[in-house]
């Protein structure tokens, strides 16, 4: 058993949508349906949509006969699309929740960094903070007062400690709240997309301390979305997909497989999709990129003009489109955000419902490219959904120069040489 | 959302294979789907016992920021029900007060009612309100709501040095009896934490919880002997009154007190059990229900 971090046994989680389980009742409800349950139940019985009690449906297995092991000493990446399981995965792990199936056995002190700042208060100081949330993920007091001067040196926070913290920039807070977290000593850490925090340099210095932990023999499980960073720091990926293992290997195996199915996903009819985020009042129905002279061709041409067409279900105050640019193994390249506003943007009462965005010159380099939507409205995420739409962009010129496909690089810039010469 | 997206420069590092192996004396964890009633889970409260120590610390710190009176409000509300109830009930309907005078027969009961209030109030809504931390960290979910009701000691105890100047300025002095005061703080401790499980756990799953409290307390107010004595039933029924055990409470700090001759003797033991059945049974409801916190908030 000396050689066992973590061992999944046939893990199920299950979740009831709808009706049912709603986030809350009113007593009333819960009264009215205990009037009306046996007669629904009977009704249920009658039609063969029930086996006893239980009502069948409107249930989703978040999870599904998981199985894994994980080795003392391990860095695991977990990737996945939006609803794959991933954080349902962690918080089992983490014991947050329990799971409806099978079994998790976890040798050893659980650290988890689900997310950065839970349980920071406000009108706390610094110091009273970094104690509070320090005894929240599992420290001992002695412990946090030893680690005070190092979680303080490296949030960079030393001349704020005593004061409360509603005063400190967001770069502050996070990096407080993150030094808090990754000054956590268990034998077992699980991560959560928490990495991305701060600023670059700090981003960096997290990095590296995320390193130290995996490198000082601790086990480490990572849920992240961003493949760079997983690939740099773990060893072993396992790919969930629609709540089971669908690839269990080396982390290049894994990221491969994920990445292989975001382009499956593609479809143009997006309200099919289940896997996104936000409130839902207003939702992307279709994305649609083209090639701007004729209008029908996806294939779009580096230097050429592009447009990126985005149709909506509804229109909502203070309506806005963002979408990123990410190339094939998954690093991010650019982001266009409606909201902030250009000279030459333009309001259509005709244009109905779908957002246009147009690129006059088109600054990637040849390659695939897929991009995530989000749409924002009554100050809310709406909808957000990974992989709306690849697309190709073919060999061209850019400033009259020619721009060929890079496995490295996505982008390319208009420019221009002064070169010596020989007399 | 794109916070999580930029870009990160990531220092590629050798990849090492760690040679360490973790010795097989390390706890296990088994995390399953938890079946029916459970043991409520003392052992791992014991050990984030610090926990509860911060949690406690927080609100304590927490709870007269931005006011202008601070803790003055801790003795504010249980004095001007004092004055409300001497005027009321004290002069207007005479109420009788066990020979004591009236004001410090009110507020006598009244220091243990403030504390039991306040921890209901506050504990009902622990949970809830920490909705997002239940959501994304794993600790015992049991110091949420009994740290809130021991942050409310400090109150509770700003408050008793106030009764102890009113009586003085009665010119009353505690009996001998004021010895057994521990044991009837503990009991409206133990009422108190007992009646904010159940609250706390109803609370989650039902939001009606948040309208009925501060009614639930009302009421209880006028159930329990604060401006009007006990005695003032015959036996058997003020036993039975024991039953409400916050009656309990109140006649026991008269008597430890004041030294009224309503000797708390069967009342006493009735309320008593009552508390602990009501704490033992909030905690074995809230083991049972706590699985799901994070699945339901």
């Amino acid at each position: 058993m000396d050689d066992i971090a973590i061992n999944v046994e046939a893990l199920g989680k299950k979740y009831h949508i709808g009706g049912i389980q709603k986030s809350y009742y009113r007593l009333t409800d819960q009264l009215a349906d205990i009037v009306t349950a046996p007669f629904r139940r009977a009704g249920n019985l009658i039609r063969g949509d029930a086996r006893g009690v239980a009502e069948l449906g409107e249930t989703i297995w978040a999870l599904k006969d998981i199985s894994f092991q994980i080795k003392p000493g391990e860095v695991v990446g977990i990737i996945g699309r939006n609803g794959a399981g991933k954080s349902t995965l962690l918080k089992i792990l983490s014991g947050i929740t329990d799971p409806t199936d099978g079994y998790a056995d976890i040798y050893g002190r659980v650290g988890s960094l689900l997310e950065v700042g839970t349980g920071f208060h406000p009108d706390l100081t610094g110091r009273e903070n970094i104690y509070l949330n320090g005894a929240i993920l599992g420290m001992k007091k002695t412990e946090i007062d030893r680690k005070l001067d190092e979680i303080v040196a490296f949030a960079e926070i030393d001349k704020f400690l005593d004061t409360p913290v509603k005063h400190y920039s967001s770069g502050m807070y996070v990096r407080l709240a993150f030094s808090v977290a990754a000054h956590l000593e268990p034998e077992i850490l699980l991560v959560d997309e928490v990495l991305a925090v701060g600023d670059m340099a700090f981003q960096r210095k997290c990095l590296g301390k995320m390193d130290d932990v995996a490198q000082a023999g601790r086990t480490v499980v990572f849920v992240s979305h961003n493949m760079g960073l997983l690939q740099a720091l773990c060893q072993r990926g396992i790919f969930l997909h629609q709540g089971g293992v669908d690839t269990d290997g080396t982390i290049t195996e894994a990221v491969d497989a994920y990445l292989q199915t975001l382009e499956q996903a593609r479809s143009h009819d997006l309200s099919k999709r289940t896997d996104r985020k936000g409130q839902g009042h207003a939702r992307l129905l279709g994305a649609e990129v083209v090639n701007d002279s004729d209008g029908s061709s996806s294939i779009l041409k580096t230097g050429q003009p592009a447009r990126f067409v985005f149709y909506v279900d509804t229109l909502l105050l203070g309506m806005a489109c963002d979408f990123h640019i990410y190339d094939t193994i998954g690093q991010p390249v650019t982001s266009f955000k409606s909201r902030l506003r250009g000279p030459k943007d333009a309001y259509d009462p005709s244009l109905g419902l779908k957002f246009v965005c147009d690129i006059d010159e088109l600054l990637l380099l040849p390659g695939r490219y897929r991009i995530d939507v989000a749409i924002v409205g009554d100050n809310r995420l709406q909808d957000f959904i990974e992989a709306a739409a690849v697309f190709e962009v073919g060999d061209g010129h850019v400033g009259g120069r020619p721009a060929q496909h890079d496995g490295k690089f996505s982008v390319v810039m208009s420019h221009r040489w002064t070169l010596p010469t020989k007399l | 959302m794109d916070h999580l997206k930029q870009p990160i420069e990531v220092a590629v590092v050798p990849k090492k294979d760690t040679a360490l192996t973790i010795p097989s004396n390390l706890p296990r964890t088994r995390r399953e789907a938890s079946k029916g009633w459970a043991w409520p889970k003392l052992r791992e409260l014991w050990e984030y016992r610090e926990l509860l120590y911060f949690f406690a610390w927080r609100d304590i710190k927490v709870r007269y920021k931005q006011t202008v009176m601070g803790a003055l409000w801790a003795i504010i509300q249980p004095f001007f029900t004092m004055v409300i109830f001497s005027l009321f009930f004290g002069r207007l309907a005479n109420v009788p007060s066990d020979g004591v005078p009236y004001p410090v027969f009110s507020f006598t009961a009244l220091v243990p009612w403030t504390f039991f209030a306040n921890a209901l109030a506050q504990a009902s809504n622990s949970l809830v309100s920490n909705a997002n931390m239940i959501k994304k960290i794993y600790f015992p979910r049991l110091a949420l709501p009994i740290a809130t009701v021991l942050a409310g000691i400090i109150d509770f105890a700003v408050a008793f040095i106030v009764l102890l100047g009113i009586m003085l300025f009665y010119g009353l002095v505690p009996t001998v009896n004021i010895i057994w005061l521990p044991f009837f703080a503990l009991l409206a401790l133990v009422t108190s934490l007992g009646v904010s499980l159940w609250l706390a756990v109803m609370n989650v799953q039902f939001r009606d919880v948040r309208y009925t409290v501060p009614f639930l307390t009302q009421a209880w107010l006028f159930m329990t002997p604060i401006a009007y004595p006990s005695s003032l039933l015959p036996e058997p029924w003020r036993t039975l009154y024991g039953l409400n055990p916050m009656a309990g409470v109140v006649e026991g700090f008269r008597w430890a007190l004041l030294g009224t001759d309503t000797a708390p003797g069967k009342m006493i033991i009735v309320s008593s059990l009552v508390a602990l059945i009501l704490l033992i049974g909030g905690a074995f409801y809230f083991r049972r229900m706590e699985e799901s916190f994070a699945d339901v908030l």
